[in-house]
């Protein structure tokens, strides 16, 4: 049929021409997008050596001179291995439950007007709430250290992790919403197929916030709580600084920003693959 | 304003091919919505009936309430007076958007509706291509909307309105985002797919020629609130193009039906 041909013709004309996946091309984005990052780190060692030569508060503030070397020390020392792994297993429990906690209050309030006349502002309330003004409460509530940590990182990240949640539902386009009613879908189905799936950008960002609070929860409580048990970064830092080891304090604190840059690379890289995948990308954005 | 609800419209005439069995009828409907500025009357005794197999295109200005119709019969609203009565029939919607959703490919899309109807998983991929090949969509399954063109999203939403296995499909300005050159194309398509599956269309267009050139039938509504104030049966003599002098005539005269009417708001 000639219509069929037109149209098979017109598809192809609009489609464009498929995109390249040359290695010389990918090498060029990969350079692209890491030169600015080697950049930022090269200018922060200048700084820094460029204080400590000053001699700015120097039984403080140590040079990189120092600091590297020590920081590679502890790299190849266990201590710091063993830190690394008994906050991040509290990291992961404490941001699960978070994660539980907040979907279930936002899923709930989101579905419920009179629940969200009730909490909507306490939720957002909350979420301005500094997590270290709950410690004395919990400490006292809970007299046992680790718990104590998960549940001020429940208050701050849950509220985050549900409000997201809620923004997702509460920004489902109502054209879609009647694109699924027509096709049937109904009470849960219509959440199964339609709403979470169009939640997801807006979750993803109240997810990524929730565990900037959760961490942020956790290091605090590290530092304040006294636990039974194995050290973790938290307490790590504290000794040397009781200990005067201001090297091996800095080192810590630059364990504590590499750990949470990495999640957040993680956590903007799940977001990006998303918003790609639903052509909400300026496909000539690099990254 | 009386006088033009009093018009005598001339008895539509059965379309070759078609049934004279009602698939769609409205009985004096009437739609109003509160809004602050008081009530607002979308719709006033509108009747209408549209048969099996019948193409019924219905044109009008802003305001001719067409869109609150369309919602009527596809179930979304209730009219606050009168009936409406599509009798046991499944009722499709397709939008002046594809609203197809993003996170899915065009194939799933698809299924998404066959799933909603309760279509066993192991029938869906088999319907899934097959109606993508209606659409004229084959190798293009794994695309998500983002990656398509605008004719080939709405020619997506249509093949998901034919996964809710409709009798009755109503469509919304579904060509109205469209560049002429595609439109041409998708009139022809629609009336292929249309008189394969005899399906029963309530087609709403702002476009005479558009009305003109595809329907068994066309209805004129006058805006604010929407009434019925003409109609205008269209005799198949054969294949018809948006550029057949019997179209273009057809539309020169539903021109000035609704220049009329807008005048009628001038003042």
């Amino acid at each position: 049929m000639a219509t069929d041909q037109a149209l098979y013709g017109l598809d192809n004309l609009e489609l464009g021409p498929a995109h390249d996946r040359d290695p010389a091309r990918l090498a060029r984005k990969a350079w692209a997008a890491s030169w600015p990052k080697l950049l930022a780190i090269a200018l922060v060692l200048l700084i820094w050596q460029i204080v400590h030569v000053t001699g700015w508060k120097h039984f403080v503030l140590k040079g990189p001179g120092t600091v590297l070397p020590d920081l590679w020390q502890m790299v190849r020392h266990e201590q710091l291995w063993a830190a690394i792994g008994v906050t991040m297993q509290r990291a992961l429990i404490g941001y699960l439950v978070a994660l539980l906690v907040g979907s279930a209050i936002g899923l709930l309030v989101a579905r419920i007007p009179p629940l969200r006349a009730a909490l909507g502002s306490i939720i957002t309330g909350l979420q301005t709430m500094p997590s270290i003004a709950w410690y004395p409460f919990a400490i006292i509530l809970f007299t046992q250290g680790e718990a104590a940590i998960v549940f001020v990182m429940i208050m701050g990240a849950a509220p985050s992790i549900a409000n997201g949640l809620i923004t997702g539902v509460d920004y489902t386009p109502p054209l879609l919403l009647r694109a699924g009613r027509t096709m049937g879908l109904r009470g849960l189905n219509l959440y199964r197929y339609l709403v979470l799936p169009a939640s997801l950008p807006a979750y993803v960002a109240g997810l990524k916030q929730g565990w900037a609070f959760a961490w942020r929860s956790l290091m605090a409580g590290e530092l304040v709580v006294s636990i039974v048990g194995p050290p973790g970064l938290g307490v790590l830092l504290n000794s040397n600084q009781n200990d005067l080891d201001f090297a091996g304090a800095t080192s810590i604190i630059i364990v504590i920003l590499i750990i949470g840059i990495v999640v957040d690379m993680l956590f903007t890289k799940a977001d990006r693959a998303l918003r790609r995948r639903r052509g909400l990308l300026d496909p000539s954005a690099t990254g | 304003m009386t006088l033009r609800a009093n018009e005598l419209t001339p008895p539509a005439v059965t379309p070759p091919g078609a049934s004279a069995a009602p698939a769609v009828r409205l009985t004096e409907v009437s739609k109003a919505y509160r809004t602050s500025g008081g009530e607002l009357l979308a719709l006033d005794r509108v009747s209408l009936t549209v048969r099996d197999g019948e193409f019924a295109c219905i044109i009008g200005a802003s305001g001719c309430g067409k869109s609150t119709l369309l919602n009527l019969v596809a179930g979304l609203d209730k009219p606050t007076s009168g009936q409406v009565d599509t009798g046991e029939r499944r009722v499709g919607l397709m939008f002046q958007e594809p609203a197809l959703f993003p996170w899915l490919t065009a194939g799933r899309n698809v299924e998404l509706a066959l799933r909603a109807r309760g279509v066993p998983k192991a029938e869906r991929r088999e319907k899934v291509a097959e109606l993508l090949e209606v659409v004229r969509l084959t190798g293009f399954a794994d695309k998500r909307p983002h990656e398509l063109s605008g004719g080939m999203r709405q020619r997506v939403a249509l093949a998901r309105a034919l996964a809710q296995d409709a009798d009755v499909l109503l469509m919304d300005e579904p060509f109205g985002a469209l560049d002429a050159m595609t439109r041409d194309m998708l009139h022809d398509e629609i009336e292929r797919i249309c008189a394969d599956r005899t399906l029963t269309v309530l087609f709403v267009t702002h476009n005479v020629r558009e009305a003109a050139r595809l329907g068994d039938r066309v209805v004129v509504l006058s805006s604010r609130p929407g009434r019925v104030i003409a109609e205008y049966p269209v005799p198949r003599l054969g294949p018809r193009r948006i550029d057949s002098p019997e179209v273009a005539k057809l539309a020169a005269e539903l021109t000035d039906r609704l220049r009329e009417e807008m005048g009628r708001h001038g003042n």
